[in-house]
Formats: structure tokens, C-alpha cells, sequence
């Protein structure tokens, strides 16, 4: 029998191509996930694990509080040169590196900022003997030695355009500060490489912008080969001061970097896995319907077999070796194929600065393994059903002169399951939009998985009226090729069915993340017009803060009418944690609007210091009421404050969780610095009073001025980016639904080859053939778009009140723009996946055609 | 079983619905070649019923086929009316087909998602036509499909799809129908019912049949009788009956075994 399997997968080829294709997109998907982060992730290890090479331990120092003089807002450490000196002392120690570090944020040309700000590393540099410090080999010029100079790394100066001999501007929390540039080093810092900026100063300069001087962040202890690390890093804890400083072995620091990396891999594989996933479920829909038809196609041969005495078993069998086979040759292009996405995939991201460290592809033994089993499991799974098919066909049909079209089977059994499961689903999405709270997601995930299956199930009764309302425009614009069009769309409403389910699942997805995207995007653009009535908001990208004495330059200009600073800090009460914004309370309504649900506005005024106002998700996450009092803890140094709650406002993206007098705030302030500035100008908004608050404070890289549009944009663009990203990603499941209609068509042109004949016979044209393929394949997608469309829809509409959970301002928003470009997509897609089917329905050759069997 | 408000019949006249003058039709090239017709000529006359007969092999479908215009002819000419099928193109084929030509087949050839009556319209809402309902009428009565018309395909009996093929060859009144093998798969009865059908088109409303059949009895129903063996005319026979049908079979068989 597995002889019969074999010949049956080279005989049929063509028509098996298609079906391979679908399972090779599935494992490619799974495959090119696998090794590219196994490669990313060997890579990073690699780089981290070069990078602590020569670090046998590594003393640091560990912040408690704020021990040291706090009015400089500069940081204190217990290690020095003394220390140093003595650690460098101990027996087996060969060097002791003193690192300074911190973050400088460096001004490109055009003085916006480089790098993401959290990986803007500085640090100081440390000549050896030679003048060099080997820790970052000099590719140009050579190291700063003064409190004027500055090295960058290679990619960073590349980033922000500096050549030797420039003036590099930069700002580590306050105005923007100068340096000329001598030196350009190459690090092989994963931080650094991986999109984030490099600086290096002398020693003393980076102490004096960080630290005290003398003082150090970190010791990076080498020790001669030989030496036990374990007792190195003991005898250097005897010499640390108590709590102020710790020790960590070489080995130690490589093995948390080490499961840190894996953790981000593991992360992002497993969102890609996700959509792998989808990929091949759709996948089975395809591969389903194709052994489906091939066995209706085959059922005198199969019935022939049991007739001269194959049993059921071995029909079963012989089926599902051919299922087998056809995964394992997908499977494994489909590997190679995933493997080829994967390295493209990294060249790809780091040419748009991504930043993954180079080295060897990486293909293990269970990323071949998994990546086959995927695919034959997949498939022979899919075949299950349509193998059980082919058992129950009779050995006398094989006796059979005339062909008898098969006896159409019920589909009560499947109506009622599906009623069952989606109903089930359709109840909890009702529940689920009653529920607000965001712990309640799972619930409207199952709900959601169920809906969707039930919607599979049921897409052959929904065919039906779907289809015969299509039809009425097909048979309006194109007469009876339209018609025969519908018919044929209606005539195997299972077929019709699985091919259009391939597509609904992906618009089902993309669609509930368009309208929630969307739904979301409206609620934060509500908030920030209707939360703020400023006509600016300044920042730092750094949260370092604005000094108070420039702050108030800016409300001395000429085009500024209300100038509002905001400091934040928190506070503990209790039970739960929360923010506090400090702020002018006789002024800041001038620039913010707050819509009090109890309690009010002047109660807090009332109160002053002795009071606080939170906001409702505050309120109702801590369960806090209006007229409630608190006792908090700002500092665990400072005596705790016993507040009263004045009211609760609606969320508002300005001031955050609570707010309070900012006499109140000052008091536990570490530094007096503005976090944010309001700015209401006279006139509106305009270029240049945006450039005048820019100068007024300093011209820091990290200063951001932002109006309504630029607050909006910032906001909207992490949802945008998901979003695209999602759509990225569900396109696969797109391409693997087109080519289950590019199958279903062939197999049925196939099918009906002799009607193609007849009608050919009796007067209709090519083009009128090809325009009856493509008009079915069109009524098959726009069905599987309708159905796709309407269930992410309600999906979408279900998790609205836990959407809204923080987003008072939430309403379900339909972008129709975006909706009808899917169905003109559906449409799009109906035509190209008809192209080759619809031709070759037009060039069957006639006289065969009518004489076929 | 009469057509009524036929147009005259106009049996007498010698008017050629369509005409074959040196047909050949030639398969394949050098050691597989094939030569199907030899320089055929023959005449169908307008308002006759002729059969060709011929053993399996003598070309008889071929001629039909390349008549028909549903296979091209490797020289010589085929005419339907005046159109000389070898200098039109494919779409002009389809044309013709569509709008001169009836068919009838051996396996009926209904389209299955149409109804009975949807299936007989079809060539006419290929073309875009409206049907003449009086006369769509007439041929539903006559074949007797009048309650059935909403049924599909696969809910009548071969006899009745069969009727259905006749009355869509019927119904848009072309110029020539061509039948190949109609009763094949019919068992005798029904097979009767269908060639009386045939027989009282020509009749009473003039219409030009040819009909390829193997079967003595359904040859008896034709005006006249084409036999053909080895690609060539062999015989004619007028008037014929089943008997004489099946002497003229005997005596070429005689021959092409003496020979």
C-alpha cells in the first residue's frame, strides 16, 4: 500500500504542489523563527561572553537610597582609588579597570537626538601604559585626555555625522554641553551595537558629569590565568564596604547575561511562534480540502482496491502515508526555506539599524526536528478526516459504469456543533463586554477562539445566503457567467467553506486589530485634546528634568501665556503604590482640563499639602474614595504624610495617577527639578516660540517640545507599529489562503472539466470561462473577507469595556477606510488566485473535454 | 407528438444547411499519423434528418466534430451556411457555435447547479438573448418536460435529461443541430422518445439535423443514411429503414473482410 501512497504523490505532483506550498509556508514560518533566534541569540551570547572575557570579578556599587550629599543630585559610590589600590593588591589580580558610567545623549547635525536614550552609554576612558585603553581599540585619532575632548564609537559618530576635529554636542541631564571629538574607538558592546550610542570621556571629566570625583561605578577585576575565581571574588567581598558594594564572579555575571538574553529571545520567538501557528492552522483548512477532493476524485481507483481486497485500514493507511510523504518533502523545503527568511531576516533589520551582532547560523538538532514533526503531524492530521472518507467508499462503486455524483452528506451534525461552540462563544464575548477589568482578557480570549471555530464550523450553512447575495450582483453585472459563477460557489458549500475559512481566520485577526488600534488611537487623541488645554508640553527624553531658574525664563517669554510646571514623585499607602504630580493648583487649569467624577476640584485646593486628588483608575485599582485618608510614604528616610482624598478625576494622559500641591511634592523631592512644563501661548502655536523655549532651556538633545500633533503621533505610534507589524505578520496566513483558493479552484476545474467542455460546445468563450473561474474565486474570498470582517468586528466590539479600562475616553471606532480597503484586498486577491485556474479552464481542449469520464 | 405553429417545412427545396468538399482530418506526423477523414465531400441538406453510420474507428465522429467547428480541419473545407469554418478564429467559432449550432451528446451534458429549465435557456443567456417564450413553450410541452422545469439534473431520469439536451438544442432554433450518439446511454424506450423528438423537429418546423450513431434503429429515424469506413463516404442510403440499415452494415462488413 505504501507503493500506491508513493505513485499517488508523484501522479498527482501538480495538483499537490499547492498543497505543498501551504505546508512549506507553515514550517518555513516555524523554522526561519527557530534559527533566527537561535542564531540572533548565539550571536548576542557570543558578543556579551566576549565582552566579559576578561572580567574575573566585577565589584559594583549598590545604591541605597541616596547616601551621599544629595543637594548636587549627583550620585555617590563607596569605591574609589583607595579601594582600588587595594583590591588590585590581592594575589592573582593582574589589573583593575575603574569604570565610570552614565548615559550622554549626543545632538546629531541637526540637533535631534541619536539612539534609543536608554542605551546612550557613556563611560570614561582609561589609558594603559601605552596611552591606549584596550578595552576600546582606537580606529581613528586617539583617546580624549582632557575635560574638553571626546571619543565616540564608530557607529555613533557614523549616526550623528562627526568627523575628528568637530564639535560634538551632547547633554547628560541638564543644558547641552560641548566636546571636540579626537577619537574614534569599536566596541563590541551588544548594548551599543544593538541601536544604542557610545561616548567616552577622561576619567576625571566622567566623574565630575556622574559621580564625585574619585569615585567610581564599577571595578572590573582581571586575574592571571589560573586563578579561582570563586575564592578571588570571596576575598575581594572582605575588603568591600558593608552594603555599599558587591561582588560578582565573572562566571556569575555571564550566566545572568546569559539567561537575560535567552528570556528576550524566548519572548520574541514565541510571538513569532504564535503566528507560525496561525499559519499552519490555516494551512490544514487547505490541505484538508485537498485530500478531500482527491479522493473524490479518486474514489473508483480507492474502491477498485478494496474490491480486489485492500481493507478499510490499509485504505486509511495509504492515505495518510501520502499525507506523510507530502509533509516530510514540504517540510523539508519549507526548512530550507525558513532557515534562508531567517539570515535574510537579520541582514534586513540591521540594515534598518537594528544593530544584531554577526556570526555562524545556527541550526540545531530539535529546530530540524520540530520543524519536520510540525509539518508531517500538520498534515497528516489534516488528511485525518478525508482518510476516513476514502475508507467508507464501497468496493462496488468500483463497478460502477456511470459516474453518480456522491449523495450530498448532511450537515446537521455540523450546524448543530457549530451552533453549540459558537453560541458558547457569541455568550461569552456578551459577558466579556460587561467586563471592565484588564485581568479579564483571558476570558475574552477563550471566548474569542470560540466564536472563530464555531464561525468555521458554521461557514457552510452561512455560505449559503452569503453566496446567493453575491450572486445577485455577480448575475446583475455578468449574466449567466455570473450565475453559473454562484451556482458553482454554492455547490460544495464544505469546499467553499474550508477555502474561504483560510482567509477569514486572517481577516478576522487583522481586522479586530485594525478597530481596536483604531479604537484606541481615537480614545488617546480624545484624551490629549480634551486633557490638555496647553498648547505645549516640554520634557526631557531622559526624565533628568528641566532646572527651575530656565523654567521660569520660559514663562518670561513674550509669546507665552501660562507656563505650568509639573513635578512627579510616588508615594506607598497602604495597600498599593501610586504617582503624584505636584503642581501650581491655582493655575494648572488654565492648562489642563480635569473632569472630577466626585469630590472637586476646589476641595483640593482647599486642602493644600493635607491633600490629594487620584484619578478613577487609581482609585478603583487601589480602592480609594473620595473622603478616604491615606497615610503615605513618600521616603522611608522622611516622616510619612496623613492625606485626605479631595476627589477622583477622569484618567488624563498629563497628569497621571494622583495630584497634589506641589509644596506637597517639594518635600521629597531628591532634586528641585521640573519634570514637566505646561506652555499655553498667546497666539497659538508656532516655530518660532517653539525654537525660543528650545534655547531658553538649554538646547539639549533631550529636550522635547511637543504640540497636540506631536504628542498624538507619539502616542499613536507604538500602536501603529504594532499594528503594522501584526499585519506583517498575519500577511503569511494571507499568501497560504490564496493559495487555497488557487487549489480548490484547479482541483474543481478539474472536476467539472467536462461541463467547461459542454459549455465551451455550446457557444461560450474563452473569456467567458475565464471569467466564470473568476468570478466563483472572487464570490469564494469576498465570502471568507464578509465573515472574516464581521466576526473581528464584534470581537473587537466585546473587548471594548476592558479596552476602556484607563481609557475613559474609549469608543468603538470602525475605520471603514481601512475595512473596505480588506474587501477590495478579498476582491484583489480572488482575481490573482483565479489567473491560473481560470486559464486553465479556458484552454481545455474541447472534444476531450466532452468526452472525459 | 406535434409541433404546433411550425413554420412550413421546407423538405423539397435543395438547400444545403451545410457542406464538407475535401475534408480531411489528419492526426499526429510521420509513424503516428493518423489519417482520420480522407477527402470527404458530402451535403447536408436543410430540413433533413441525416445520420452517419460508420463502425468505431471510420471517422463518423470526426466529421461531426469538424462541422461542428469543435475541431479544426487539417485541408479542405467545411461550410455552415455560407461560413466557411477553416478561416474563422476561435472567438468567430464560439460565435457561430453559439448562435447557429445545437448540440445533443451521448452523456447529456447538463450543467448540474442549473435547473431543467435554466439548462434548456442556457445558449441563449450565453448569447444574451431573450428566449421567444411562445416557442420555448411549445418545445417544453412537446418533449414533455412541463412539470419538471425547476428540477435539477440529478433529481430526473436519464431519459428525461436527455429530453432537457433536446429541448436546449431545440430551443434557440439554430440553423443545424448536431447530435452524437444521443441514445447512447439510453435504454430503448426513452432512446425512442428522444429520436421521435428529432424526427418530428424536422418535420413539422423544418429543422436540419445530423446525428452520429452506431445503432441501426436510430438511423431508421434520418431522412437519409452517410455510412463511412476508413475516413471515407462508402454508402448512402435514402429512406431508411432498420432493416435495410442493418443489410448495407453486413455487406460492408463482408467487404472490409475480404478485402
Amino acid at each position: 500500500m505504501f507503493r500506491t501512497a508513493l505513485r499517488n504523490v508523484f501522479a498527482h505532483k501538480a495538483r499537490l504542489l499547492m498543497t505543498a506550498l501551504a505546508v512549506m509556508l507553515g514550517v518555513a514560518f516555524v523554522a526561519g523563527t527557530l534559527v533566527f533566534s537561535d542564531t540572533v541569540g548565539e550571536a548576542v551570547k557570543n558578543a556579551s561572553a566576549k565582552n566579559l572575557k576578561d572580567v574575573a570579578v566585577s565589584v559594583r556599587a549598590v545604591d541605597v537610597g541616596n547616601p551621599g550629599p544629595p543637594e548636587d543630585g549627583k550620585r555617590s559610590t563607596a569605591l574609589n582609588d583607595a579601594l582600588a589600590h587595594r583590591i588590585g593588591g590581592l594575589p592573582g589580580v593582574s589589573a583593575v579597570r575603574a569604570d565610570v558610567s552614565g548615559r550622554a545623549t549626543l545632538a546629531d547635525k541637526d540637533n535631534q537626538p541619536i539612539g534609543d536614550s536608554w542605551q546612550n552609554r557613556a563611560a570614561n576612558y582609561q589609558p594603559g601604559k601605552d596611552g591606549k585603553d584596550s578595552r576600546y581599540p582606537l580606529v581613528k585619532g586617539r583617546g580624549p585626555a582632557d575635560g574638553g575632548e571626546i571619543a565616540l564609537a564608530e557607529g555613533t559618530a557614523k549616526a550623528a555625522g562627526y568627523r575628528i576635529g568637530d564639535t560634538v554636542r551632547f547633554a547628560v541631564d541638564g543644558p547641552v554641553q560641548t566636546k571636540k571629538l579626537v577619537g574614534i574607538v569599536s566596541t563590541d558592546d551588544p548594548q551599543v551595537t544593538a541601536g544604542g550610542s557610545l561616548a567616552l570621556l577622561d576619567t576625571a571629566t566622567a566623574q565630575k558629569l556622574y559621580l564625585h570625583p574619585g569615585q567610581y561605578d564599577e571595578l572590573v577585576v582581571a586575574a592571571e590565568p589560573g586563578t579561582d575565581q570563586q575564592a578571588l571574588t570571596g576575598k575581594i567581598r572582605t575588603l568591600l564596604p558593608k552594603d555599599r558594594a558587591e561582588a560578582i564572579s565573572g562566571a556569575q555575571l555571564a550566566a545572568d547575561q546569559a539567561r537575560m538574553i535567552a528570556d528576550q529571545n524566548k519572548a520574541l520567538s514565541q510571538t513569532l511562534l504564535t503566528f507560525a501557528g496561525i499559519a499552519l492552522f490555516v494551512g490544514i483548512f487547505i490541505i484538508a480540502n485537498t485530500f478531500t477532493m482527491l479522493i473524490s476524485q479518486r474514489s473508483r481507483e480507492i474502491a477498485l482496491l478494496r474490491a480486489v481486497g485492500a481493507s478499510r485500514r490499509q485504505v486509511v493507511r495509504s492515505v495518510l502515508a501520502e499525507a506523510g510523504l507530502l509533509g516530510l518533502v514540504s517540510s523539508v523545503v519549507g526548512f530550507a526555506l525558513g532557515t534562508g527568511i531567517a539570515v535574510g531576516l537579520r541582514a534586513v533589520l540591521n540594515a534598518n539599524g537594528a544593530g544584531f551582532p554577526g556570526g555562524p547560523v545556527i541550526i540545531t538538532p530539535a529546530t530540524v526536528g520540530v520543524a519536520l514533526a510540525v509539518g508531517v503531524v500538520v498534515t497528516v492530521l489534516a488528511a485525518w478526516l478525508p482518510s476516513r472518507r476514502a475508507a467508507k467508499i464501497a468496493p462496488v462503486e468500483a463497478l460502477n459504469t456511470v459516474e453518480a455524483p456522491p449523495a450530498p452528506r448532511g450537515l446537521v451534525i455540523r450546524n448543530s456543533l457549530g451552533v453549540v461552540i459558537g453560541g458558547l462563544g457569541v455568550a461569552i464575548m456578551c459577558y466579556a463586554s460587561t467586563l471592565t477589568s484588564s485581568e479579564d482578557m483571558p476570558v475574552a480570549m477563550a471566548g474569542g477562539v470560540l466564536t472563530i471555530t464555531g464561525a468555521v464550523i458554521l461557514a457552510p450553512l452561512l455560505s449559503r445566503p452569503l453566496v446567493s447575495l453575491a450572486g445577485l450582483v455577480t448575475v446583475r453585472l455578468f449574466g449567466i457567467g455570473g450565475k453559473l459563477a454562484k451556482e458553482n460557489a454554492l455547490r460544495n458549500p464544505r469546499r467553499t467553506a474550508a477555502t474561504s475559512s483560510a482567509l477569514m481566520i486572517g481577516l478576522v485577526l487583522i481586522t479586530g486589530m485594525t478597530v481596536l488600534g483604531s479604537s484606541v488611537q481615537q480614545a488617546m487623541d480624545a484624551q490629549i485634546s480634551r486633557g490638555l488645554t496647553a498648547d505645549y508640553k516640554v520634557a526631557t527624553t531622559n526624565f533628568a528634568g528641566l532646572d527651575p531658574a530656565a523654567s521660569r525664563k520660559v514663562a518670561q517669554l513674550p509669546g507665552v501665556d501660562q507656563m505650568v510646571p509639573l513635578r512627579t514623585t510616588g508615594f506607598q499607602a497602604a495597600d498599593g503604590f501610586s504617582d503624584v504630580t505636584g503642581t501650581d493648583l491655582t493655575r494648572i487649569g488654565k492648562v489642563v482640563r480635569l473632569s472630577f467624577t466626585s469630590g472637586s476640584f476646589t476641595a483640593l485646593q482647599d486642602l493644600g499639602p493635607r491633600g490629594i486628588a487620584v484619578s478613577q483608575s487609581t482609585a478603583k485599582g487601589q480602592g480609594w474614595h473620595t473622603g478616604d485618608t491615606l497615610t503615605a510614604t513618600f521616603d522611608e528616610d522622611k516622616p510619612k504624610a496623613r492625606l485626605k482624598i479631595a476627589g477622583v478625576y477622569e484618567d488624563n494622559t498629563i497628569v497621571g495617577g494622583a495630584l497634589a500641591t506641589t509644596s506637597l511634592v517639594d518635600r521629597y523631592l531628591v532634586t528641585q527639578k521640573n519634570d514637566q512644563l505646561l506652555v499655553k501661548a498667546k497666539g497659538g502655536t508656532s516655530q518660532t516660540l517653539e525654537r525660543q523655549i528650545r534655547h531658553t532651556l538649554g538646547d539639549s538633545p533631550l529636550l522635547k517640545v511637543q504640540d497636540h500633533d506631536a504628542l498624538r503621533k507619539e502616542q499613536s505610534g507604538p500602536i501603529e507599529m504594532l499594528v503594522n507589524m501584526v499585519y506583517g505578520l498575519l500577511g503569511m496566513s494571507v499568501v497560504i489562503a490564496i493559495v487555497g483558493v488557487v487549489n480548490t479552484l484547479a482541483m474543481s476545474v478539474f472536476e467539472r472539466t467536462r461541463e467547461i467542455g459542454m459549455l465551451r460546445a455550446i457557444g461560450l468563450s474563452r473569456g467567458g470561462i475565464k471569467r466564470m473561474v473568476r468570478l466563483e474565486s472572487v464570490v469564494i474570498s469576498l465570502f471568507g473577507a464578509v465573515l472574516g470582517i464581521a466576526v473581528g468586528i464584534f470581537l473587537s466590539w466585546s473587548v471594548g469595556s476592558i479596552m476602556s479600562n484607563g481609557l475613559p475616553a474609549y469608543a468603538l471606532k470602525l475605520p471603514w477606510d481601512r475595512l473596505g480597503l480588506f474587501v477590495l484586498l478579498a476582491l484583489i486577491v480572488g482575481i490573482l488566485a483565479a489567473l491560473w485556474p481560470a486559464r486553465r479552464a479556458a484552454r481545455l481542449n474541447m472534444l476531450e473535454a466532452i468526452g472525459a469520464q | 407528438m406535434s409541433f404546433a405553429a411550425a413554420p412550413t417545412p421546407a423538405r423539397t427545396t435543395a438547400a444545403v444547411a451545410a457542406r464538407a468538399t475535401d475534408l480531411s482530418k489528419v492526426y499526429g506526423r510521420n509513424e503516428t499519423r493518423v489519417v482520420a477523414l480522407d477527402s470527404v465531400s458530402v451535403e447536408f441538406g436543410k430540413g433533413r434528418f441525416t445520420a452517419i453510420m460508420g463502425p468505431s474507428g471510420s471517422g463518423k465522429s470526426t466529421l461531426m466534430h469538424c462541422m461542428a467547428g469543435l475541431d479544426s480541419v487539417s485541408s479542405g473545407s467545411a461550410r455552415i451556411g455560407d461560413a466557411e469554418l477553416a478561416s474563422l478564429n476561435d472567438k468567430q467559432l464560439t460565435r457561430l457555435r453559439r448562435d447557429r449550432i445545437g448540440f445533443v451528446f451521448q452523456a447529456f451534458n447538463l450543467l448540474p447547479t442549473l435547473t431543467a429549465e435554466e439548462n434548456i435557456t442556457l445558449p441563449m443567456d450565453i448569447a444574451g438573448r431573450k428566449p421567444d417564450r411562445e416557442w420555448l413553450h411549445n418545445v417544453i410541452e412537446t418533449v414533455g418536460l412541463s412539470g419538471r422545469l425547476g428540477h435539477r439534473p440529478a433529481q430526473l431520469s436519464g431519459g428525461q435529461q436527455q429530453r432537457v439536451a433536446v429541448a436546449r438544442a431545440l430551443a434557440a432554433r439554430p440553423e443545424i443541430i448536431f447530435a452524437d450518439e444521443p441514445t447512447g446511454n439510453l435504454d430503448s424506450r426513452s432512446g425512442a422518445e428522444v429520436l421521435g423528438f428529432l424526427r418530428e423537429s424536422v418535420r413539422a418546423m423544418g429543422q436540419t439535423v445530423v446525428m452520429v450513431t452506431h445503432d441501426p434503429v436510430a438511423a431508421s429515424y434520418a431522412d437519409r443514411v452517410v455510412f463511412l469506413a476508413d475516413g471515407r463516404i462508402v454508402e448512402e442510403l435514402y429512406e431508411p429503414t432498420a432493416d435495410s440499415v442493418l443489410d448495407r452494415m453486413r455487406m460492408f462488413d463482408s467487404k472490409g473482410r475480404t478485402s
